[in-house]
């Protein structure tokens, strides 16, 4: 394919000048450039981040800041344990509420549902996944979190004897409250993730279950929830990620109490919370502590979602019958869920 | 049809391969029961349809058939592709109008009771009417044992029951032999043949009257099928079956009565052997001989 | 259930348990999902009821003054908010969409199954769970701390983060487009002799339009709500400036900064706001949704 020994008038047919490739080279190359420019800038953040967090990791050690239950600002003394239980409390809690609702709402719109009101509940539930983070705080904190407290004062009176539950102060702003607009937030994408493992049940799955005299609900429990659960799982893993990060309604609706073994209805703080609250005014060893805190926040939300892409992906190659749909679209169309 | 054209029909029906008697002339006789001189398991119950019509939407895809399904008989449908013969069987366990639009008309009786009228509990007709598929699809997430439960299961066997009865249908079914040492193990992992045996038993654990197969062994080896159809053979003593079958030597070889279908309609119906050697219909006869199909 | 005239299928019906475990099971599937819906329900009811109380002509047309502590001071509208919302999102997404749809259309037309290629989907995956609120940490490190370009909050430094935040969305939902074209239409422009480049500009991305641009607008639609990238990037102000070089307003920073305020004039306007925002974000939702259906491939 070299054009160096045929004079310019000469050139066969089946040859393009240099000039006329030119601008494929061009492309190749510059896109190419592209890819390794979006790898080249995630290194050089994580790089950078791990830099400035160092004077906090060095002083504490990195276990010692995770793991050391104690946030004083004033002492300049930074562990990060009440951050980090709290971050995950909320997000279990936005967990245990909302995949089971989120599974219900997929069960509901794939298998149960007329089919002409598939299509308005659908948009509906993706509906949750369109307001924004800010908006949701506004409401909790000035809506649903005061409309919640008397029945907090209820259920904290009547349980004052399990540890966590009951016993102290019920303020406004909680981490109950917090859970809760998590998993009003993460149930879209947990329901998008679970509407598209069940709809590649293979329907002769279905029919062998209904064949053998099941009732719906029958069918259901033997045909289509098995095959779905590693899909379940992936996406509850994602939600859980989501919830994890989420730093502006969580940062409203906790309040700003980074004090460990804090009530279900009391304020607590997450890692999110304490970066949106403290950074603007801190300095030194204090920023440098909050660095520390945005570390380790990407670090656990890395894992989640590893553990998260691990299942979906299982789930779309792994207990499939009919290999119709092969790697890249199975792919695709979980990573359309989760990406849109 | 091609793929048999080396030996015409004719000749084939009376090589049907061992049916108690050697005597292929014994094949013919109306009477069910004693054409055989095995005794029957279990007396299953006879089908009719009437007037069935079944619809995809507007289209009309089965377009009033009348037929008799014999108790204790293996009664085959034949026709070429689209003729409505899986159509026609779907509608007999009322499977048919699980998909959107579908709907069907007409009656179906299961021994004097009508499985679409209105008292009807479809869950019960679907029990009691069992279906075998094209492609064999045991429950991936299952092992052996549970696959052949899972039906047992929905309605609540004792422990005790579940491993007795497990065992029968899998012998029923001709494959307790194969996998007695290894119920535990994933239903997938068997091979085609062994799959599709695998749902037949899971189906017979339920005790059913009558099993509908829709083209069993289409997705099967040979030898696989051939094992199917000596399995079809036992069967009939303790179950009604239709098989829906696009091979004529098959039907040919397990088959009491055959039914032919086109476009829809029931051309003819008879014994077996009668339908291939001496069809009443030029249609039939065309199609048996093989000029289109 | 009445009893069935025969009995034959009588001994095959399903006992009364099973039918009530049907019938609880289903009830509770679909109570669940009501009960997912009644958030959605009281949301936009508060809203309007809250929001639409606030806006009026002066409240889109004048800058909040900044003054959120005093009875009787004017509190002014959110002027500058929405400006500086449209000008950030709009230079974040001038960076994103040629980057984002550059690296997708390479992961699909050259790179496909390579080992690097799997190397830039797992980073683009890992931009995707990144926390809104470390993209403002990340620009934060490299742009307001360093000399590099001057310190100090400012417009398109909030600009930077967005993009950083919508870049993996663009990449992702582009690429599944991309994906969806047959292969079929490349090969045949290619047998036709077209050089590789031309079919992508002619014939790919043509087709792959309608779909990318529904991508795209779900894209600038979460940038145009996101609040924590522009926390210490750009700062918020109230007066409105054209540029953005320096510290600009947007719609979620001032609602967040009201959300703290006493004053229920402050509280109101933040309804407002959030309802102008919500707005926004559904008006790009369904551009997106009519574009979708133009769709060509899927």
């Amino acid at each position: 394919m070299t054009t160096a020994s045929v004079p310019a008038g000469d050139r066969s047919v089946l040859e393009r000048s240099p000039a006329a490739r030119l601008p494929d080279r061009a492309l190749r190359y510059g896109l190419t450039g592209l890819a390794a420019l979006i790898l080249a800038l995630i290194a050089f953040f994580f790089v950078r981040l791990v830099g400035e967090s160092q004077p906090a990791l060095s002083r504490f050690g990195v276990f010692g800041f995770a793991l050391h239950n104690d946030w004083n600002v004033s002492l300049d003394h930074f562990g990060a344990l009440p951050l980090l239980v709290g971050t995950l409390v909320t997000s279990f809690l936005a967990l245990i509420i909302g995949v089971p609702v989120a599974v219900a709402t997929a069960l509901f719109i794939t298998e149960l549902c007329p089919r002409r009101i598939r299509t308005p509940v659908t948009i509906l539930i993706e509906l949750l996944a369109a307001v924004p983070s800010v908006v949701y705080g506004l409401w909790g904190i000035f809506f649903l979190a005061p409309k919640l407290l008397p029945a907090e004062k209820w259920v904290a009176a009547k349980l004052s004897f399990l540890p966590y539950v009951g016993g102290g102060t019920v303020t406004v702003p909680n981490q109950f409250v917090t859970g809760l607009v998590l998993a009003i937030m993460i149930l879209p994408i947990v329901s998008a993730i679970s509407r598209e493992v069940m709809a590649t049940v293979p329907a002769d799955q279905k029919e062998a279950a209904l064949s053998l005299g099941a009732t719906r609900w029958e069918m259901i429990r033997i045909a289509v929830l098995p095959y779905c659960r590693s899909g379940i799982v992936g996406g509850a893993m994602l939600g859980l990620g989501r919830a994890i990060g989420e730093t502006i309604a969580v940062t409203i609706l906790i309040g700003d109490s980074p004090v460990l073994g804090h009530q279900l209805f009391g304020q607590g703080y997450t890692l999110a919370a304490v970066i949106a609250n403290e950074f603007g005014e801190a300095s030194g060893l204090h920023r440098s502590a909050l660095f520390a805190a945005g570390l380790v926040l990407f670090v656990l939300t890395l894992v989640v979602n590893g553990i998260a892409r691990y299942f979906v992906l299982r789930a779309a190659r792994g207990t499939r019958v009919a290999p119709d749909k092969a790697g890249p679209d199975a792919d695709a169309g979980a990573a359309a869920a989760v990406g849109a | 049809m091609t793929a048999d054209g080396s030996s015409p029909p004719r000749a084939a029906a009376p090589r049907g391969r061992r049916r108690g008697s050697g005597d292929p002339a014994a094949k013919t006789n109306a009477a069910p029961a004693a054409s055989e001189e095995r005794p029957l398991t279990k007396q299953a119950h006879a089908v009719r349809l009437e007037k069935l019509r079944a619809f995809y939407g507007r289209a009309e895809q089965v377009k009033g058939v009348d037929l008799d399904f014999h108790a204790n008989q293996v009664t085959a449908i034949i026709g070429p592709s689209g003729c409505g013969k899986s159509t026609l069987v779907r509608c007999i366990n009322r499977m048919h109008e699980e998909i959107p639009d579908a709907h069907a008309e007409g009656r179906v009786l299961l021994d004097e009771v009508d499985i679409y009228g209105s008292e009807v509990d479809v869950v019960a007709v679907r029990r009691a009417i069992g279906m075998i598929f094209q492609k064999p699809n045991p429950f991936p997430t299952m092992s052996i044992f549970d696959n052949v439960a899972a039906g047992l299961r929905l309605s609540g066997a004792g422990r005790s029951d579940l491993h007795e009865k497990v065992e029968s249908a899998l012998r029923g079914a001709g494959l307790w032999e194969e996998v007695k040492d290894r119920l535990a193990q994933p239903g997938i992992g068997l091979s085609g043949g062994q799959q599709q045996r695998l749902c037949i038993a899971r189906s017979l654990a339920v005790d059913p009257e009558v099993l509908l197969m829709d083209e069993p062994c289409s997705a099967l080896d040979p030898i696989a099928t051939l094992k199917i159809e000596d399995l079809i053979d036992e069967l009939k003593l303790a179950v009604t079956i239709v098989i829906v079958t696009h091979n004529m030597q098959q039907a040919a070889r397990v088959a009491d009565r055959t039914a032919f279908m086109l476009s829809g309609e029931l051309v003819e119906v008879g014994p077996t052997n009668t339908i291939f050697t001496n069809p009443t219909d030029r249609r039939t006869e065309e199609y048996v001989t093989g000029k289109f199909g | 259930m009445t009893p069935l005239p025969a009995d034959v299928l009588a001994a095959f019906a399903p006992s009364a348990a099973r039918r009530r475990r049907d019938r609880a099971a289903r009830g509770v599937i679909a109570g669940l999902t009501v009960l997912a819906l009644i958030p959605l329900v009281l949301l936009v009811y508060y809203l309007l009821r809250k929001g639409l109380g606030s806006w009026s002509g002066s409240f889109f047309t004048t800058d909040p003054t900044g003054a959120t502590f005093f009875k009787n001071v004017s509190i002014g509208g959110i002027k500058s908010a929405i400006l500086g919302t449209i000008e950030m999102v709009a230079l974040a997404s001038a960076i994103a969409i040629p980057i984002g749809v550059g690296v997708a259309v390479w992961l699909v037309e050259y790179g496909r199954a390579g080992a690097f290629a799997n190397v830039v989907r797992f980073f683009v995956d890992v931009l995707t769970g990144v926390p809104s609120i470390v993209f403002g940490l990340f620009i934060y490190i490299t742009l307001v701390i360093t000399g590099l370009v001057g310190r100090g909050l400012a417009g398109y430094k909030g600009s930077l983060a967005l993009a950083l935040l919508m870049l993996p969305v663009v990449i992702r939902s582009s690429e599944v487009i991309l994906l969806l074209v047959p292969n079929s239409l490349r090969e045949a422009a290619l047998a036709l002799g077209a050089p590789r480049w031309k079919v992508i500009s002619r014939i790919v991305i043509p087709t792959a339009l309608p779909g990318m641009i529904t991508g795209v607008l779900l894209a600038v639609a979460r940038a145009s709500g996101e609040t924590a990238p522009l926390l210490f990037t750009v700062g918020g102000a109230n007066k409105t400036t054209l540029g953005l070089g320096a510290q600009v307003n947007a719609l979620p920073l001032q609602i967040y900064n009201d959300i703290i305020s006493p004053t229920t004039a402050v509280i109101n306007r933040a309804w407002g706001a959030a309802l102008t925002l919500v707005v926004m974000i559904l008006v790009l939702n369904l551009i997106a949704r009519l574009t979708s259906r133009r769709s060509r491939v899927a």
